[in-house]
Order: C-alpha cells, then sequence, then structure tokens
C-alpha cells in the first residue's frame, strides 16, 4: 500500500460518508455543510489527477460561490426542515431498490466489461505548474472558442432569468 | 392557297378589331350603358360596328393593293390536343372580306335605324336596361358574324356560326313575355325556341360534316383541307359526297332551306331591326358563304352540287307561292327572304359562286331597305293609332302592354277584354293609301320592291340575272323553277306595293299615319341608293366582284353544250334571259295591278284571288300546310313517342319497377341487411367502438402516471436509464 | 502496482457510487434544495469521471469538458434558486410533493 493509494481510500470513503450524510441528514443546512465536503473531497481528487486548475474552479466555485448560495437561500427561506409525512410512501423503496440496480449495472459495466487495467500515476511538479494551465487556455480560446463563447450567452442568460423570476412585481406582494 | 408571307400589308393585322371592337362595344355598353342614356347606347354600339366596317374597308383596300392573295394571319393558339391543332387565325381574302364589308356595312346602317325604332316600338316602355340589351346583342351579333366569316378553319367558321345561332336566339325571343302585339304571351318565346330547334338540326348536320372532315382529312383548317381534298376525292369519293351533304343540312337550317326553312317567318316575331340585319341581310346568307368557302369540295362532288341546286331552286319557287298568300308585311318579305336565299343557294350549287354572292350582297341591300321600311310603315301605323287613341280618348282600343313586363304569368289565361279590338299594325289588310301619309318611305319601299323584283337597272336585275344565266346554261330545269320563282317574287311584291301604299286606308290608323324621324329614313336612304347602284359591283362585261372573287375562287370554265340562243351574248350579258326575266317580273306586276290596284281592297273585303284559285289559294295562305304537316307527322309522334318513352318506358319501367324494385330493393337490401347491420353495425363499428373503448380504458388506467410528483417522474427516467444500462450489459 | 498509482476503475466505481447517491438523492429527498444539491452532487460524479479519463488519456479535453459544466452547474443553480425563491412566494413551502397540480 503506498501513501497515494491510502490517501484515495480515505478521500473515497469520506466522499461516499459525506453523499450519504447529504442523503439522509433532515437539516438541509446539514445537508450543505456535507455537501462543501464532499466538494473538497472532489476537488483533492482532481489534484490527484493532476488538474490542478479545476481542482481549484471546484473549491472556489463550487464549495465557495454555489454552496454559499445554497446556505443564503436557505436561511433566507427558513427552510431548513420540512414536517414529517411522505404522500409517495412507495417512492422510498423503489428508489432505494433501483439505485441498487443502477449502481450494480454501472459498477459491473465500468468494470467487467471495460476491464481497464489503466493505472493512474500521481502528478509530478510538471502537471501541476502553469505550463498545463496555458496549455489548458490555448485550447479554450482556439479549438474550444465557439463553447466558450455559448458558455458566456449562458451565464447572462441566466443571470437575466434569475433576476426576472425573483423580482417582485407591485401589487403581487404577499 | 399558299400564303404570300412576301405582300403581306401591315393592314392586315388589324383583322382581329373586326371582332373587338363590337366585342368592346357590347362590353362598354354592358358595364356603363346603364348610366349612358339611350342615345349614347345606341352610339356606341353604332359606333363599334361602324369603326368593324371602317377596318373591313381598310382591309379591302389592303387586299386590292396586294393583288388579293389570300393572307392569314395568325392571332392566338387555340385548340392543341395531340394531332390536333386549331389555331386561331384570321384568314383575310376576297370573299371573307366581301362578307365583311356586307356584314358590318349593313350592320351598321341598322344599327344607326335601331336607335330611333327600338325608342318607338310600342312593346318599349321607356325600359332602358332593354334598350341597352338589344344594343349588346346587336354588338355581340356582329362580332359573332365577323368570327363566322374570318375564321381559317371550319371550326372557327363554327363557333361564329353558333354565336349568330345564339343572337338569333335572344333577338328574336327579344319581346320574350309577349306576342308581335305586345300582348302577353309566349308566342315570341316559341319563334325563338323554333328557331333554335331547327338551326340544331342543321348544326348538328354541319358538326357530323366537320368530324368527318377531321377524320377523313386530318384536318378542319381551309387550306388544308382544300390542299389535299383532290387526293381524298380520288382515293374516296363518297367521302366528300358525305361531307358536303352533311353540309347542306346545316345550310339548310342557317339559310332557310327545304326542309328547315319554317323558323324564319317566325323569326319575324324578333324586333324588325334584327329581322332586316340577321333574318334578311346576314345571318341567313351564313349558308351560302359556307357553300362558296367550300368550293373545292363542293367542286369535286357534282352530285352534291345538283343536290344543292335543287334544293335552292325548289325553296325559291316554294317560299315564293307561300308569300303570295301572306297578310303580314313582314310575313311576305320573310318568305321572301326564304325564296331569295333559294336563289343563292341554287347559285353557288351549281357551281355559280360569284353570281351567288353577288345576289348575296345585293339582297343585303334591298332586303334590309325593305325591312326597315315596312318597319317605318309598321311605326308609322302605330303613330296614326296612338294618335287616334288619344283623340277618342278611348283605351279599348289600345294593344295595353301588361304592366309588369318582367312577370307576364300573372296575366296568361286571364281573358284579355280588349282581345277583340287588337289592332295589328302589320297587317296589310289594315293599309292601304299610305303613299301620301309616308312619302319618303313610300320612294324607299319602291325602289326596295323594284330591285328584288328584278327590274332593270336595279341591282336585283343584275345578280338575278346572272344567276338565272348561269341555270339557263347549266341546268334548265332549274332554270324553269328559278323563273317562275321570280315571276311570283315580282307578283307578291306587286300586290304587298298596291295593298299598302295604294287604294284608300282600311283603317283609320292608316288615315293617321305618320312619317317616321330622320335618324329612320336616313339609313334607308343610304340602303336605297346602294339598292340602286348595287349592280355597279357586276356588271356585265367588266365583272368587278367575279374577278375579285377569282383571287379565291377558282371559278370553273363550264363546258356544256350551249343552246344556239344562249350563245349570243353582250358582254356576259345574254340579252334573250335577260329579257325574259324583265318581261316576267313586268308581267307580274302588271296582273298584280289588274287583281289589286285597278280595283283596291275595301275593309274588310277577302282577297280577290281567294275566289278564282279557291283551294290553291288557301293554300298558299297557310303556308301550305307544312306547320301542321310537321307538326303531324314529326311533332306529334314524336310527342307520343316521348311520351310513351317517359311515361311508360322510362317511368313505369325504369323508374317504377327495375330502379325502384330491382335495383333500389336489392340494393337495400344488401345494404340494410347486409352490409349496414352485419358488416357496419356488428363488425366495423363494434371493432371501432371496441377500438375507442379499449383507448379510453388504457388512457384512464394511464392517467393515474401522471401524478404530477416530480420525482415519480424522476424515478421514471431512472427505470429507464436502468433499462438503457441494462440492455447495454446484455448486448 | 506502481509507486503513487490508482487504478482507473477505482475512479470510475466512485464516480458510480457518487453518481447513484445523487440520483438516490433526488428520488427520496422531498426538499427542493436537497434535490439540488443531489444533482449537484450527480454532475461532479460525472466530472470525476471525466477528469479521470483525462488523466488516463493525457489530454486536456476532458478537463475542459468540467470547466463547462461547471459553468453550465453555475448558471443552473442561479436559475433554480431563483425559481425555488418565486415557488415559495406562493406555495410558502419547498416541498416538491406540494407542487402537483399539473397532474392528469
Amino acid at each position: 500500500m503506498d501513501l497515494t493509494l491510502i490517501l484515495f481510500i480515505i478521500l473515497a470513503v469520506t466522499a461516499i460518508a459525506t453523499a450519504l450524510g447529504l442523503l439522509i441528514s433532515r437539516n438541509a443546512v446539514y445537508a450543505a455543510l456535507f455537501l462543501v465536503m464532499n466538494f473538497a473531497c472532489v476537488a483533492i481528487f482532481y489534484l490527484l489527477l493532476g488538474a490542478p486548475f479545476i481542482a481549484m474552479a471546484q473549491v472556489t466555485v463550487y464549495a465557495g460561490a454555489i454552496m454559499v448560495l445554497f446556505l443564503f437561500v436557505i436561511m433566507l427561506l427558513g427552510a431548513e426542515k420540512l414536517p414529517k409525512g411522505d404522500v409517495l410512501p412507495v417512492q422510498r423503496p423503489l428508489a432505494i431498490g433501483a439505485a441498487v440496480i443502477l449502481l450494480a449495472e454501472a459498477v459491473i459495466l465500468l468494470v467487467q466489461r471495460f476491464q481497464s487495467t489503466a493505472m493512474l500515476q500521481a502528478p509530478g511538479t510538471v502537471e501541476n505548474s502553469m505550463d498545463s494551465l496555458r496549455e489548458m487556455s490555448g485550447l479554450l480560446f482556439t479549438e474550444y472558442l465557439l463553447p466558450f463563447e455559448v458558455t458566456s450567452i449562458l451565464l447572462l442568460v441566466a443571470m437575466v432569468g434569475a433576476i426576472v423570476l425573483t423580482k417582485q412585481e407591485k401589487g403581487t406582494r404577499g | 392557297m399558299l400564303l404570300s408571307e412576301t405582300t403581306t400589308s401591315p393592314l392586315f393585322s388589324l383583322v382581329p378589331l373586326i371582332v373587338f371592337l363590337p366585342v368592346l362595344g357590347l362590353l362598354v355598353n354592358m358595364i356603363f350603358g346603364g348610366r349612358m342614356g339611350e342615345k349614347a347606347v345606341g352610339a356606341v354600339a353604332s359606333a363599334a360596328s361602324g369603326l368593324a366596317f371602317v377596318i373591313s374597308v381598310l382591309l379591302g383596300i389592303a387586299l386590292w393593293t396586294g393583288g388579293g392573295e389570300a393572307t392569314v394571319v395568325p392571332f392566338a393558339e387555340w385548340i392543341k390536343i395531340g394531332a390536333l391543332d386549331i389555331p386561331w387565325n384570321f384568314r383575310v381574302d376576297t370573299l371573307s372580306v366581301t362578307m365583311m364589308l356586307v356584314v358590318s356595312g349593313v350592320g351598321t346602317l341598322i344599327h344607326i335605324y335601331a336607335i330611333g325604332y327600338m325608342h318607338e316600338d310600342v312593346r318599349f316602355k321607356q325600359d332602358e336596361k332593354r334598350y341597352r340589351r338589344f344594343f349588346v346583342f346587336m354588338n355581340l351579333f356582329i362580332a359573332m358574324m365577323m368570327i363566322l366569316v374570318s375564321g381559317d378553319s371550319y371550326l372557327m367558321l363554327f363557333v361564329g356560326w353558333e354565336g349568330v345561332g345564339l343572337c338569333s336566339f335572344l333577338l328574336i325571343g327579344f319581346w320574350y313575355e309577349m306576342d308581335t302585339l305586345g300582348r302577353p304571351s309566349w308566342a315570341n318565346s316559341n319563334a325563338a325556341i323554333k328557331a333554335m330547334i331547327a338551326n340544331r338540326i342543321g348544326d348538328f348536320g354541319f358538326l357530323i360534316a366537320g368530324l368527318t372532315m377531321f377524320w377523313a382529312f386530318g384536318s378542319v383548317q381551309f387550306g388544308q383541307v382544300f390542299g389535299i381534298a383532290e387526293e381524298i376525292a380520288a382515293a374516296q369519293p363518297g367521302i366528300i359526297l358525305a361531307i358536303t351533304l352533311f353540309m347542306l343540312i346545316g345550310v339548310a337550317g342557317k339559310s332557310a332551306q327545304i326542309p328547315l326553312y319554317v323558323w324564319l317567318p317566325d323569326a319575324m316575331a324578333g324586333p324588325t331591326p334584327v329581322s332586316a340585319l340577321i333574318h334578311a341581310a346576314t345571318m341567313v346568307t351564313a349558308g351560302v358563304y359556307l357553300v362558296a368557302r367550300s368550293w373545292p369540295l363542293y367542286s369535286l362532288a357534282p352530285n352534291a352540287q345538283y343536290i344543292v341546286a335543287m334544293v335552292g331552286a325548289v325553296t325559291a319557287l316554294f317560299a315564293a307561292t307561300i308569300a303570295v298568300g301572306q297578310y303580314d308585311i313582314k310575313k311576305v318579305l320573310a318568305y321572301s327572304t326564304i325564296s331569295q336565299l333559294g336563289f343563292m343557294v341554287a347559285a353557288v350549287g351549281m357551281g355559280a359562286f360569284a353570281a351567288g354572292m353577288f345576289h348575296l350582297v345585293t339582297h343585303a341591300f334591298f332586303k334590309a331597305l325593305l325591312f326597315l321600311s315596312a318597319g317605318s310603315v309598321i311605326l308609322g301605323l302605330e303613330r296614326g293609332h296612338h294618335h287616334l287613341a288619344h283623340h277618342n280618348s278611348s283605351a279599348a282600343a289600345a294593344p295595353t302592354p301588361p304592366k309588369d313586363g318582367h312577370t307576364p304569368a300573372g296575366h296568361f289565361g286571364s281573358p284579355s277584354h280588349h282581345e277583340e279590338e287588337v289592332f295589328d299594325p302589320g297587317d296589310m289588310r289594315n293599309m292601304g293609301g299610305l303613299r301620301k301619309r309616308m312619302p319618303v318611305t313610300f320612294w324607299l319601299y319602291i325602289i326596295g320592291t323594284l330591285a328584288l323584283a328584278g327590274i332593270f337597272p336595279f341591282a336585283g336585275f343584275w345578280s338575278k340575272d346572272e344567276i338565272l344565266l348561269d341555270a339557263a346554261k347549266l341546268h334548265p330545269e332549274i332554270y324553269i323553277l328559278l323563273a317562275i320563282a321570280a315571276f311570283f317574287t315580282a307578283f307578291y311584291m306587286g300586290r304587298q306595293i298596291w295593298m299598302v301604299w295604294f287604294g284608300k286606308p282600311r283603317h283609320a290608323a292608316a288615315e293617321h299615319a305618320e312619317e317616321s324621324p330622320k335618324v329612320i329614313t336616313v339609313p334607308l336612304m343610304v340602303l336605297a341608293g346602294l339598292s340602286v347602284l348595287g349592280g355597279a359591283l357586276n356588271l356585265p362585261g367588266l365583272h368587278t366582284l367575279t374577278r375579285w372573287l377569282e383571287h379565291t375562287i377558282e371559278l370553273a370554265e363550264h363546258e356544256v353544250h350551249l343552246a344556239a340562243w344562249l350563245q349570243i351574248s353582250w358582254g356576259g350579258l345574254n340579252p334573250l334571259v335577260a329579257l325574259l326575266s324583265t318581261v316576267l317580273a313586268l308581267l307580274a306586276i302588271f296582273i298584280s295591278w289588274l287583281i289589286y290596284g285597278r280595283k283596291p281592297l275595301e275593309t274588310g273585303q277577302k282577297d280577290p284571288l281567294k275566289k278564282p284559285l279557291g283551294f290553291i289559294f288557301t293554300g298558299m295562305e297557310n303556308k301550305w300546310f307544312v306547320d301542321e304537316i310537321y307538326s303531324v307527322v314529326f311533332l306529334k309522334p314524336y310527342a307520343a313517342i316521348s311520351r310513351f318513352l317517359a311515361d311508360v318506358i322510362d317511368w313505369r319501367f325504369w323508374h317504377d319497377w327495375f330502379h325502384d324494385k330491382v335495383i333500389a330493393g336489392t340494393y337495400q337490401w344488401i345494404s340494410r341487411t347486409v352490409l349496414d347491420l352485419r358488416v357496419d353495425q356488428q363488425g366495423i363499428d363494434a371493432f371501432f367502438n371496441g377500438l375507442g373503448e379499449l383507448t379510453k380504458r388504457t388512457s384512464a388506467g394511464l392517467r393515474r402516471l401522471q401524478n404530477g410528483f416530480v420525482r415519480s417522474y424522476a424515478l421514471a427516467v431512472l427505470f429507464g436509464v436502468i433499462a438503457i444500462l441494462g440492455y447495454l450489459l446484455i448486448r | 502496482m506502481n509507486f503513487g498509482s490508482i487504478p482507473l476503475t477505482y475512479y470510475l466505481v466512485l464516480s458510480a457510487a457518487l453518481f447513484t447517491m445523487g440520483a438516490l438523492g433526488v428520488l427520496i429527498r422531498r426538499n427542493a434544495l436537497i434535490i439540488f444539491m443531489s444533482v449537484e452532487l450527480m454532475l461532479n460524479a460525472a466530472n470525476l469521471a471525466f477528469v479521470a479519463f483525462a488523466r488516463q488519456y493525457g489530454v486536456f479535453t476532458g478537463q475542459l469538458f468540467v470547466f463547462f459544466v461547471m459553468t453550465v452547474a453555475a448558471a443552473e443553480v442561479a436559475v433554480g434558486l431563483a425559481l425555488i425563491v418565486a415557488i415559495f412566494r406562493t406555495k410558502h413551502s419547498i416541498d416538491v410533493d406540494q407542487m402537483s397540480s399539473l397532474k392528469g
């Protein structure tokens, strides 16, 4: 067992545990905090996989911006908890069963059928240097310029949409 | 027959205007006529016809300067189906231009006359729409007649032929809701229908001729047909004979020859200008034109020619005898027209195409003159009658017209209280001594009469003499028939003159008759001038018209052995023939004077011929009972057969038994019992109802899936994902 | 086993597990906000697989995809949260089971 594998296992367990926490925590604030933890684990995986820029983006965008937004909304609405009672009693067992099947199918597909023997080397200093970022930016502004620009339009639209949706018109309050 | 492209004058391109100017006139009258007033409507119609005449004159000049070669002016593609290619081409040659000049020239004069006449007609009750309609029809007639004479194919000719037939129908029945005296009746309508049906029989013959021609020749265009006529005649002589004889049926219908002439006397129900234009001067000569146009075919079928000539000659004599016994001034002229058409048909039948056409032209002049003058006389008498009615203030004698001209049916059957005193302004027995009251019309009438009777030097003398001369040369028996007919012609015209103009007035209305206005007499004077000078068209020695027509019609040299007395000739005028016909005419007029002039008729006196001739005169008076014979031989059996077919065969057998019982019964059984109940209700309906029920139930069940819970939908999506992954697994 | 290296399969299985749990969260939670978070979790699982493959093949395309996914996720969260706020204003609840007016 080398250190990398140990690190992987710890992180993987943490990630799964925080995901489970998200699943079962009754309080939405806790759920959000579990998710932040999960995102942090994933960010470290990104570093392990030689993607420092993505890892940074994961921390700032997801753990930073998005989750703060979530917490903000939770606090704003005061809807941490929902009253008990489920109108769909069959939903939960069915969903769990389906999820188990899905996981089984996915694992069989990925492990047995894929039969990958590839080993992912932990990155050295070269991969985690700024060179990779430069190369990636080059790709982003040459080959993927069109998706990049479309993304900017998408963000603009989302921004306008969010404003329009939450805007309270006069007389409709209450 | 080849077209000469090189000498085509630009004037020839004007030829479509002869059709479209009258069409333009009628459109203007149709659209704006309601607001223009009578005078303007008449002026537009006359101008349209007059401009067509101007175009015709220009065409004539172009043809004259161009050497008289026939020119075909393509106008439009018309029918093009497979091998059948019939364009609408205009044919400008000496024959068609002659016809155009006559049609538009005489037509224009009659249009002008009609402006005055229609206004004064008793039946015209200030109904401006009627007035406009009359001129629309007249313009339409001119247009159709132009299509007839200018068409370059038998089919185009047939279009015009049917078109003028339609106009004839419309104009005979112009006062459709009354009879000739203005009383409510369907008499005029019936006359129109009679004309239509008689013409239909003729048109049927023409149609068969045309179809046979297309079948045998593969074309109906003049140039192509005449070009291969000789080949066809050599190969199948029967074809030409059949075509020409079927065409004769058409000619008999349109040009009122035996046996289809019966419609023309009844056609006098139309307004007098119509009688003059359509039923004397132009339309009825279409048959003559057709034979003249088809000269290459007739020249190849001598038997057909002889039959045509014989039909014409017999008609000429037969109609002339009937004319002697008539009392109605227009009826006399109508039978005279039939008789004169017989002359023309006989002439073209004998191959004397130029003589026939010559008589056609002069006849158009003097017969139009006579008809229009007769119309003037009738108007004069009506004026006198009107005058009387006003002075005596006795409405009883006046032919009270129906109040509402559009619904005559309500008046029918109700006994008219003024029936016994109806005054007929066209009855010659009501006339007499009119020469003092209507001097202008009198002199015009005399000119027309002399021209018709064939007195030197009036137009009729020259043209009739030419026909008689040709007949004498070719067929003596036809000559005899025609000469007797000419004698009768002079006799009945003399009788008419003495009865109408001389003696004492036999009716108060005649006593107070008044002369017609200038709008009526001036066109008559022009026609009178033409009737006097018309002979100059084809004077013996010059034969202008014959030379002119020779560009179109190659007149065969008659190689017959001439009798000695026929060989004398003064430049084409045989003195003996001319002398004989003149003597006959003068003799006839003298006899008529002996009978009618020396001792004028008194009021209520019977015709002096009735006693000496007895039943013969009764026959003449009653048109030899031809209408009655037709009625017994054709109409009654036809009606009986129709009734039998309609009642027994169609109604009882076909309808009641076969259709109702057999077909409908079987059908109903099949449809009700088998198809409706078993197949439709129990089979198809049940199936589709079941299908509908199934769909309904299924959807009612499926509806529950749409439960509105987004998580359920998400679960369904997950099931889908599982299914897809499963498929990938087991693939 | 090489030093400092982890089989690709591990990452893929982890990714599948996270994805399944995200999906399960969407299915069993009634709180709209948590459902949203679960969606984010699923996106992250997918991102992890992308980056792992990018590492295996030594190309940047996978990372770029992650980049785009993140942007889309940000946009989605902005609009989604706005929707939740709007719904809360009218329904006074963020329980998705109460939003079931559109049923057949």
